[in-house]
């Protein structure tokens, strides 16, 4: 191994590399987030379809799918390579143990279930919109005399669901405890503390964490609430 | 020392310690009752007095590690009750206090369990894994010659503190014992940022750290998940602002040294 694939082989480098893309997920989550307010705006969904169309067909916007997808392999890759190196760095558990009389918080434990749940809900979410907005089996419209694909009505008809939208709560909340501690925790594998700026990110995460997911979580409980 | 304090009310217990002959045998919890403790005893004086008894009857003392007593050199360990050092924050089992428990108390006694400190008999576990990381670069080469003028060099009041307060890891292991991945970086950090911040130090960062992270990773101790854990458990209060320090020491020592190998 040459000094480069040590570097990101080794548990600090593994750690850097889960921070950074974590830290670029949610950059993401804020566009995503930016992009969907488009749904609230009352006009039968143009705003949102013209918005997808966009995504689905901009170059530049193609070539950061790239990258998100990238950012998401390697985030998933190194949770999955430092979480059996963990377990296995410890074989024999305690008869006796209570982490949480010591750990500033549950999530902070458990990233990897939250993590779990949140790729599960990534599936399902890619599978039912992202997939037929990009590949084809939505119903057309006609916006301005140019046919469009109709992911609005898709969003529409989803949310009606009852269960499909206690997947979204379910995910949201997950994510949300996985932010909480990750967000702040990214920092700290960076190295970036310091006593004048550590204690604002923390605050900025937490704020961050809270409203990005509630953001999300508040489209599906306004279209199922708001069917007719 | 036991029975100084006569209003003391004795206290009868429950043990369940985890006994194990030997590395290679498999180990279990094995139940003592044991009476008339004084609040007053420290931890340690306990096992002592279970540990009389057991050789009376002609068994096999406890085996546990030990030495000053006097929460200075890490030697006494112990995973008491589901904590590191027991319930008490920020002391050695060798300061813990049976007044810490109540009468009728039942304590689970286990060994740090990490893949990295192995189990040598009873409560025992091997910790030289600590010594050869700390070998790999945890000291300052320094070459014969005269004394220096101890205030030559001069120090910021503050750098002066923070490397005083990571000098003070007693190498106990109770950051791994806690640390939910046996993870070592509370006290690889101590180690890398006490002497990453002296200008004596400073010479050798950048090796120093990377061999220290490389050797922390082949004894085969988990990654950091930041869960605080080892900071809440350690006796002597290391902060978790060294991981930080360690973190940024190894990027900028990866990107910038001449070791390419
Ligand atoms: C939008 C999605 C996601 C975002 C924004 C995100 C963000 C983050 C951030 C910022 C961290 C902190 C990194 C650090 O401690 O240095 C983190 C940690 C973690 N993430 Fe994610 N993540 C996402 C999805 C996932 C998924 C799908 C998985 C697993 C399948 C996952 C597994 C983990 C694990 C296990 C950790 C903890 C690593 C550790 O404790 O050592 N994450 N995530
Ligand atoms: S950092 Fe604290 S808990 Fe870890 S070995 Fe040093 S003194 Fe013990
Ligand atoms: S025996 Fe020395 S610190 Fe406990």
């Amino acid at each position: 191994m040459n000094w480069f694939t040590k570097t990101f082989s080794s548990t600090i480098g593994r750690k850097i590399v889960m921070s950074i893309t974590g830290l670029f997920l949610c950059s993401f989550l804020v566009v995503h987030l930016l992009g969907n307010l488009t749904l609230f705006r009352n006009d039968g969904g143009e705003a949102f379809n013209l918005y997808s169309h966009f995504m689905a067909h901009n170059g530049i916007i193609r070539t950061m799918e790239i990258v998100l997808l990238l950012g998401f392999l390697f985030h998933i890759y190194d949770a999955i390579v430092l979480n059996r190196r963990n377990s296995s760095a410890r074989p024999i558990n305690y008869a006796e143990n209570h982490p949480e009389q010591n750990t500033g918080t549950w999530a902070s434990r458990n990233m990897g279930l939250l993590g779990t749940v949140i790729l599960v809900f990534l599936i399902i979410h890619l599978w039912n919109f992202f997939v037929p907005a990009r590949f084809g089996g939505l119903d057309p419209v006609v916006i301005e005399d140019v046919e469009y694909e109709n992911l609005y009505v898709r969003v529409v008809q989803s949310f009606q669901v009852w269960w499909y939208v206690l997947i979204y709560v379910l995910g949201m909340i997950a994510l949300a405890y996985h932010l909480i501690h990750g967000f702040q925790s990214a920092f700290q594998s960076l190295g970036l503390t310091h006593k004048k700026y550590t204690p604002f990110i923390q605050i900025f995460g937490f704020a961050f964490s809270v409203l990005v997911c509630l953001g999300f979580a508040i489209i599906p409980i306004y279209f199922f609430f708001s069917q007719q | 020392m036991a029975g100084n304090n006569p209003n003391a009310k004795l206290m009868n217990l429950t043990l369940k310690v985890w006994r194990q002959r030997n590395m290679n045998t498999p180990g279990q919890l094995v139940t003592y009752p044991v009476k008339n403790i004084s609040p007053d005893m420290s931890f340690l004086e306990m096992l002592d007095v279970v540990n009389e008894e057991l050789l009376i009857k002609g068994e096999d003392p406890i085996a546990f590690d030990h030495d000053c007593r006097e929460g200075i050199c890490g030697m006494c360990s112990l995973f008491i009750n589901g904590r590191a050092h027991g319930p008490e924050r920020g002391t050695t089992t060798c300061q813990l206090h049976m007044r810490s428990f109540k009468d009728n108390d039942t304590i689970t006694i286990e060994p740090w369990r990490a893949a990295a400190f192995p189990v040598y008999k009873d409560l025992i576990v091997d910790r030289s894994a600590f010594d050869r990381i700390q070998q790999a670069g945890g000291y300052v080469s320094v070459n014969t010659g005269g004394v220096p003028d101890a205030n030559e060099i001069p120090i910021p009041k503050t750098i002066a503190d923070k490397a005083f307060d990571a000098a003070t890891c007693i190498g106990c292991g109770a950051c791994v014992a806690a640390c939910k991945n046996a993870s070592a970086m509370l006290f690889v950090s101590a180690k890398v940022s006490q002497l990453a911040m002296l200008p004596q130090g400073k010479v050798e960062r950048k090796t120093r750290v990377e061999n220290m992270v490389a050797q922390m990773d082949i004894e085969g101790f988990g990654a950091c998940s930041n869960t605080g854990a080892c900071a809440a458990e350690c006796p002597v209060g290391i902060s978790l602002e060294n991981i930080a320090i360690m973190n940024r020491e190894y990027i900028s020592a990866k990107a910038t040294s001449e070791n390419v190998a």
